[in-house]
């Protein structure tokens, strides 16, 4: 039984067969918490702003980007640590969070991202009164 | 094959084989000799460098500094790329991923024997370090002429 199941589901998605999986780049990233915000930082050396895509797609935030090098026609390789011009990472966020409020800039190669918290869900002071 | 839910196994080995195989031709095999300054991948920060006929390019990938952060210096043909990347981390805050490289680093390349090492120039741009060598006129390939 198991095995028709195997080849009805094999023959199916051969559109997908040239699809050949791209190597892509992990971003290192840290990522700190405050009472307001959540800030991530991303190092994506050699994107520039118009390489950059950020997208919030319901609660997922996906950061890619293209590393645009200023590279001499002629150039032949001869020792390389990146091994592709595409960065890509996601995250899921959590309902606390802002999403309509995101403010992104990037400087020097670095990403920054700022998430901030719904207002109802930050952290208050609760006055304590002698009495 | 692919894309089916019961085969993702074989997929996987495959991707790793593939891994493997990269790793293989990077490093040679494996009773080559290695370069003597190799480091092991992953080491901070990366590094690809290429030549052209007149030239030797190297770009450094290290976001996050300023361009005056950068110290390098040549001896001979060995370049040493130090550097100190500022930590960014706000006051009072809980860390929940910590993967980029905060504080100094340092890396030596030996550069292929013909650059000329006065010749050099950097430029920092979007976080990338490209350095450019000229290389010794003599060595440049020549075309030679075939009369008849």
């Amino acid at each position: 039984m198991t095995k028709q199941q195997n080849i009805t589901t094999q023959s199916e998605p051969a559109a997908t067969a040239d699809n050949e999986p791209r190597l892509v780049l992990r971003p290192a990233v840290d990522i700190f918490e405050n009472g307001d915000a959540i800030k991530l930082f991303a190092d994506l050396p050699g994107v520039a702003d118009n390489t950059l895509s950020l997208e919030i797609d319901d609660q997922t935030l996906t950061l890619q980007g293209d590393i645009a090098l200023d590279m001499p026609g002629d150039i032949e390789s001869l020792y390389a640590d990146i091994r592709s011009t595409h960065y890509q990472r996601a995250f899921t966020l959590s309902s606390e969070l802002d999403t309509a409020r995101i403010h992104a800039s990037l400087a020097n190669g670095v990403l920054t991202v700022t998430i901030p918290k719904r207002e109802e869900v930050r952290p208050r002071k609760i006055e304590v009164t002698a009495g | 094959m692919f894309g089916s839910i019961t085969n993702w196994e074989g997929d996987l080995i495959n991707q790793f084989n593939r891994l493997q195989n990269d790793l293989q031709q990077f490093w040679g095999s494996p009773s080559g000799p290695a370069n003597i300054r190799a480091v092991a991948r992953g080491s901070y920060p990366s590094i690809n460098i290429g030549v052209t006929a007149g030239s030797v390019e190297i770009y450094v990938f290290a976001a996050g500094l300023k361009q005056d952060q950068f110290e390098l210096s040549v001896q001979r043909n060995l370049l040493t790329i130090s550097g100190d990347v500022p930590s960014t981390r706000p006051e009072g805050t809980t860390a929940y991923l910590k993967e980029r490289h905060a504080g100094p680093f340092r890396r030596v390349l030996s550069l292929p024997e013909d650059v000329e090492p006065d010749s050099a120039s950097a430029r920092y741009t979007n976080g990338v370090l490209h350095i450019s060598f000229q290389r010794k006129a003599e060595s440049r390939p020549r075309k030679i002429q075939v009369n008849a």
